[in-house]
């Protein structure tokens, strides 16, 4: 194989500063909508004391309204990003499901990581089993708990809210009653979880194994690689 | 020459003085200034009255023993006068064929014009062979009355959602009144609740008797006056709620001071119902007040969530029957272990490996 320099540069700039800030701030957004979204369904034990006097339960839906809220405007601005940004800043947002060449990506990055396949491939955006995940369960995810999260609090703010019109009225339908809906967000949770962890465990996974830089990218931006062998995007 | 209401409520005794009185107090009742009040009188002294037929599917006569505890007296005396229940299996002196009879006479003699309350519902396999009135099933007594009705009434969460004879694995395919097939295309009002509340019930009647009109009703067909915020919305206990004060046990002394009953799997929060302001039992109490959580009686499919006392509730689709907490930290608990088998096996791997081209 003839490799050289002209295959590989020497770094790319991937990740530019719109998609790291979003990264960082939708990362501790969904944690703290994780942490209160949690103690809504298992509220902490109780305060003593007159009802009056306390305002534990309130504080912590505030911040879990608040922070839907912003993460609501984040994914809004992370959309708009996808056409603004880079071609890398598409593939969370719009990736090519339609590619034969992303498919077969797929199919090796899982006997990859089923040790078949001994290679690793490289790429400077993302791996297609990793585009595929983030897409499926972060993207199509967040808007599913925005969705039925709106769903739920319309029904707080009263039937003349915009949220009760543009979500709760066909949403509480379409699940049957309220309380599918709040099953069906609390077990979304439970599937964002699932994904932070795959997320955090193959990306240290990947900065150690792969053939490109990864945790660094993420805090700089730019992906540098390990050889000079041409990438697979 | 039909009668009129007035006229049916003189012939039984009332006088012009309680008959006004109705008036005001029905205006109060569905919500109306007292503008309206000359409005019901002019509807109630003019218009013929409506014959309601009052037909039973599959139920439990919840319904109509909430019906007939309507709260407020005089209401509930005149409103059971002027109703025209002609036909009602439950509460008629008629029995048998002559009962069956009226039916047939009704819709014949009021083509259009009469109300169709339905207080339980139809189930479909076997051709409607498990429910039977008057040797035939009761599918085809409901479709053949709604033919000419006009309008709807379904009582209660059996008629209105399926209720408990339609909870899973619902082996009659007991079914809602909307989603019967073939069944006359009527507007339907959804009055539901296990039963529901008898002012509800009785306000409901008298709205489209004297309005001539269908109650606004939600995205969902039931009358957005007494169906459009949940019981949480209103509840006596919500600032014990929002403090965090939460009944952990019965018995406790959380319990003993009225703390809310959240965490002991009130479906307050989930339901849309008018209990928390209008009550039960002429307004004296409703369960959240005598200590008990709601058990979303008024929705659709609450036989399926699983216990009435859990607060996060389950999810049956896939054929499973666990919670979202029992699903979601058994996925994340699976998931963990993978990462960790995961890691290992990686390790392992680049330990061989190394080791080989060392």
């Amino acid at each position: 194989m003839n490799s050289n320099a002209i295959n590989t540069p020497p770094a790319v700039y991937v990740y530019e500063i719109p998609v790291r800030v979003w990264h960082v701030l939708n990362a501790l957004i969904i944690l703290v909508l994780i942490v209160t979204g949690y103690l809504i369904a298992n509220p902490l034990a109780s305060v003593t004391g007159e009802a009056s006097a306390h305002f534990v339960m309130g504080y912590i839906r505030f911040i879990h309204f608040t922070s839907g809220f912003v993460l609501v405007v984040g994914l809004v601005f992370r959309i708009v990003w996808a056409f603004i940004g880079n071609t890398y800043a598409r593939q969370f947002v719009l990736p090519p499901l339609l590619s034969k060449r992303f498919w077969s990506g797929v199919w090796h990055e899982i006997l990859w990581y089923s040790f078949i396949d001994k290679r690793p491939r490289k790429y400077i955006g993302h791996n297609p089993l990793a585009i595929l995940f983030m897409h499926l369960i972060l993207f199509w995810g967040t808007l599913f708990m925005i969705v039925t999260g709106f769903a739920m609090y319309g029904e707080g703010a009263g039937q003349h809210s915009w949220q009760f019109t543009f979500f709760s009225s066909w949403v509480i339908p379409l699940f049957g009653q309220s309380q599918n809906v709040h099953s069906w967000h609390h077990l979304m949770m439970w599937f964002i979880i699932c994904f932070v962890i795959t997320h955090i465990y193959v990306a240290i996974r990947e900065d150690k194994l792969s053939r490109q830089s990864l945790l660094a990218t993420i805090a700089t931006g730019w992906r540098t690689f390990k050889d000079d062998e041409p990438c697979d995007d | 020459m039909k009668e009129t209401f007035y006229d049916v409520m003189r012939r039984q005794g009332i006088t012009r003085r309680s008959f006004l009185k109705f008036c005001s107090l029905t205006a109060a009742s569905l919500g109306l200034s007292p503008a309206f009040v000359p409005q019901i009188a002019e509807a109630m002294e003019t218009k013929p009255r409506i014959p309601v037929l009052w037909l039973h599917g599959l139920e439990c006569t919840c319904c109509s023993e909430s019906f007939i505890r309507s709260g407020h007296p005089l209401a509930k005396d005149v409103i059971l006068s002027m109703l025209s229940l002609d036909y009602d299996d439950t509460i008629m002196a008629a029995a048998g064929h002559d009962a069956e009879a009226i039916v047939t006479e009704i819709v014949e003699n009021y083509k259009g014009n009469y109300i169709l309350a339905v207080e339980g519902n139809p189930p479909l396999a076997e051709d409607g062979m498990y429910c039977i009135i008057g040797g035939k099933p009761f599918v085809e007594q409901l479709r053949y009355a709604a033919e000419h009705c006009k309008a709807i009434i379904s009582w209660g969460s059996c008629a209105s959602w399926g209720c408990v004879q339609a909870a899973k694995p619902n082996p009659t395919r007991a079914t809602p009144v909307h989603k019967v097939p073939h069944l006359a295309d009527k507007p339907i009002i959804k009055v539901p609740g296990c039963p529901p509340i008898a002012e509800v019930m009785t306000a409901v009647v008298s709205y489209l008797l004297t309005f001539d009109k269908l109650p606004t009703l939600d995205s969902q067909g039931r009358p957005q006056m007494f169906y459009s915020q949940r019981i949480h919305d209103k509840c006596y206990r919500r600032p014990h709620f929002d403090a965090g004060q939460f009944v952990e046990q019965w018995d406790d002394d959380a319990a003993r001071q009225g703390y809310c009953l959240y965490k002991m799997g009130c479906k307050g929060p989930t339901t849309y119902n008018a209990c928390s302001t209008m009550r039960w039992n002429e307004g004296t109490s409703f369960p959240i007040q005598s200590g008990h959580g709601c058990i979303g009686c008024s929705e659709d499919g609450f036989w399926d969530k699983g216990s009435f006392y859990d607060r996060v509730t389950e999810i049956n689709q896939f054929g499973i029957e666990a919670n979202a907490e029992q699903i979601g930290a058994t996925a994340a608990a699976i998931v963990t272990a993978g990462v960790a088998a995961h890691a290992g096996i990686t390790a392992l791997k680049r330990a061989q490996l190394t080791g080989e081209s060392s």
